[in-house]
């Protein structure tokens, strides 16, 4: 089995995203670099716009991800309410 | 033709020897890697292979300490990679070298600054 | 009582359907392969191209949004950066060479790849697939302007970063990032995105950008890390393009894989080469190191192209051809890199150096197969003769590669002993590259190749020289005609570090900086 990774900026912005990968994904590893978080997680990742919502307690649009991505590797299926990467179509 | 194209695709090569003033000569100097890479010079045909043991390889090698040292009756050559064994009273064209060649020559027991093949 | 009616909201493929599919439609004017001349010519067969499945759904309006939020952060940090004169912050000055590195070597790829992804948004048919290659050439202008905004601090207290766009046409280190591109430039649609999209933005691109965004985060360069992870963005979805066009090509027709394989072996490879300067520059050009190349090759390069490789095995793709050399290769490259520019650097627009004795141990530590047994000698040699005022410099011009036109100082895979030689005849001429994987390159497709603008070789044509050049008059020296037709300043641009203007106005810098 291979990890999926997202890599994301390490701003204020990022960190409820950071948070519901982590709260949805329990098999994630976490790595801190200058300015950046890297999350590894076997064979799925899924980032959930709900849960993002619960821990800031505001509309969020899936789409803003964009805006404080970095990388990420695996395969993309996005909508209105998960994007989720997976070694796996 | 192997590159796939929309129509004929054909252009001189870039580097054929009428674009040269002397023919090209690529040496290597075999476990000698301060000099990074073969070096690259043009050499005219009717020079004889003396005078690179002579003046050639001297001017492009002997700032290296085992340059004096080579025993040049000992020195293996090759060309495209395959033994070789020049005539030093002949020309490099009477040798077999011609534009764009690549010869090397390795000096058995010399292996550059601190043995690391440098 | 009125029923409550809910207005239906589109959903985020619904809204990307009508606003890129709808902008297609066949021709009635013209034939359509005389609308789109370049769809067929490279053997890739296209059944369906609705069975092809958007990467990211950005519509027009999103991107605009995110790009423009993108845009106002970044120049909010470069404007910071330069009005505080961030540049005092940096750790060192010699990190600035790898910047130059960047502004030279890939801020113009930017701009080539802007070129490239306009073609391929005209020559698809795929109207979702145009759409993403338009927003793709808006990007990388993007990235071209912003890296030279970002960097254009530099510009105005240190040397060789004057002329970058000059130096790239002409420079003969940057012949191998160029060549690279007209290469992809020059290929088909199809090609030009396995190239690019899939072996350089999305097998590779990790190795190009991580390493020199974190090497700027860990320097002390703000702006250009702010730079990186804004482009970076961007990059996700340029990875994500050429992983789908990879799988697109592979699921439409069985008989495309050999075609995809046989590019997928080409791209890896050139990128590969490319990044030999990478791979030098976080080993030897940070002065607080990140990870080494050998590191980052084991991560991104092993364990993530391998699992890529491993997924596309359902297709009938295997790893690349220079896969396992390129694994050999990681112990090696950046030392022999090293070693070809501090030898060659009065001919180089930035600044080489001996690392220092700390540096050595972390390079030892790295490299526990390779760095003691061979490279740590040749660089205290290169010490000794600095210290002596003898530094060493290769007097002679280098034999390139055909393909990657780099100097083959590469070594046999196995044998770190051994100059890797290997040569073709193609026509009664005689071409020479670094390794078995530019010969096959080359064997594939000469005639692309027999047309290698080699810098070594035009200088000795004497096309190196400014219009006016007297060769023959009495001491002529060659390598300062070649140094002013580059436009690189002798003395100020090339050389190496420790005497170098950089390293006296930094230090009188910051020693002001911190006085009174």
């Amino acid at each position: 089995m291979s990890n999926v990774f997202i890599a994301l900026q390490d701003t204020d912005e990022a960190r409820p995203i950071i948070e519901a990968i982590l709260a949805d994904n329990p098999q994630s590893q976490l790595t801190h670099s200058p300015a950046m978080v890297k999350i590894d997680v076997p064979n799925r990742l899924v980032i959930r716009r709900e849960r993002i919502e619960e821990i800031t307690g505001l509309p969020f649009d899936l789409q803003r991800i964009h805006v404080n991505l970095i990388s990420l590797s695996g395969h993309i299926e996005e909508d209105d309410d998960q994007f989720v990467l997976s070694w796996k179509r | 033709m192997a590159v796939k194209t929309v129509k004929p695709y054909r252009f001189a090569p870039r580097d054929t020897v009428d674009k040269f003033p002397a023919p090209i000569l690529y040496i290597g100097w075999e476990d000698h890697m301060m000099f990074v890479s073969p070096i690259c010079l043009p050499v005219p045909p009717d020079t004889p292979f003396q005078a690179l043991m002579d003046k050639i390889l001297p001017d492009a090698y002997g700032m290296h300490p085992d340059f004096a040292k080579i025993d040049w009756s000992k020195v293996q050559w090759f060309k495209s990679g395959k033994p070789f064994v020049p005539e030093p009273a002949k020309t490099l064209r009477e040798n077999g070298l011609g534009h764009k060649d690549v010869i090397r020559f390795r000096t058995p027991g010399l292996e550059g600054i601190g043995g690391a093949y440098f | 009582m009125d029923t409550r009616v809910e207005k239906k909201k589109l959903s985020l493929r619904e809204r990307y359907h009508l606003m890129t599919r709808g902008l297609g439609w066949e021709p009635t004017y013209q034939p359509t392969e005389k609308v789109f001349p370049f769809t067929a010519y490279e053997g890739i067969k296209i059944h369906d191209w609705d069975k092809w499945e958007d990467p990211f759904r950005l519509t027009m309006d999103a991107y605009w949004k995110y790009q423009g939020e993108k845009e106002k952060k970044l120049y909010a940090v470069i404007d910071a950066f330069a009005q505080n004169n961030g540049f005092l912050s940096l750790t060192d000055a010699r990190y600035l060479n790898a910047i130059k590195i960047f502004i030279q070597g890939v801020t113009p790829l930017e701009y080539y790849a802007h070129r490239g992804f306009a073609f391929a948004g005209r020559h698809f048919r795929g109207e979702g697939l145009r759409v993403a290659c338009q927003m793709q050439s808006l990007d990388e202008l993007r990235h071209t302007q912003t890296e030279l905004h970002s960097i254009s601090v530099y510009n105005k207290f240190f040397n060789g970063f004057h002329n970058p766009l000059h130096w790239f046409d002409r420079v003969w280190y940057l012949s191998v990032p160029k060549s690279f591109f007209e290469d992809a430039n020059s290929s088909g649609p199809f090609e030009f995105l396995t190239a690019i999209s899939f072996s350089f933005e999305y097998v590779l691109t990790n190795l190009l950008f991580v390493p020199f965004m974190s090497g700027a985060a860990y320097n002390g360069d703000l702006s250009t890390v702010t730079f990186g992870f804004s482009a970076q963005s961007d990059e996700s979805r340029h990875m994500t393009l050429g992983i789908e066009c990879i799988k697109f090509m592979l699921e439409q027709d069985p008989d495309n894989v050999p075609i995809v394989q046989r590019w997928i072996d080409k791209w890896f490879w050139r990128g590969y080469r490319v990044l030999t300067l990478v791979g030098m520059m976080m080993d030897y050009m940070l002065p607080k190191r990140v990870m080494s190349w050998r590191e980052a090759w084991e991560i991104y390069g092993e364990q993530n192209g391998g699992a890529l490789f491993q997924d596309l095995g359902r297709y009938g793709i295997r790893e690349p051809a220079g896969f396992r050399d390129a694994c050999d290769g990681k112990d090696h490259i950046s030392h022999q890199a090293w070693l070809t520019f501090y030898t060659y650097d009065p001919v180089a627009a930035f600044h080489t150096w001996v690392p220092s004795d700390a540096e050595l141990d972390w390079l030892s530590a790295k490299y526990p197969e390779s760095f003691d047994r061979y490279y740590r000698p040749r660089l205290l040699y290169l010490r000794e003769q600095q210290a002596a005022g003898t530094p060493v410099a290769n007097k002679n011009l280098p034999l390139l590669c055909n393909v990657c036109q780099i100097p083959m100082f590469f070594t046999e895979p196995g044998d770190p002993r051994r100059i890797c030689y290997r040569e073709s005849v193609y026509e009664g001429e005689r071409y020479h590259f670094c390794s078995d994987h530019c010969k096959s390159i080359f064997d594939h497709e000469p005639e692309k190749y027999v047309q290698s603008w080699l810098p070594v070789h035009q200088i000795y044509q004497g096309n190196c020289f400014k219009p006016g050049t007297d060769p023959t008059a009495p001491g002529f020296d060659p390598i300062k005609a070649v140094l002013d037709y580059y436009e690189i300043n002798n003395g100020r641009d090339n050389l190496w570090y420790d005497n170098s203007e950089d390293r006296r106005n930094f230090e009188a810098w910051t020693a002001e900086a911190r006085g009174n």
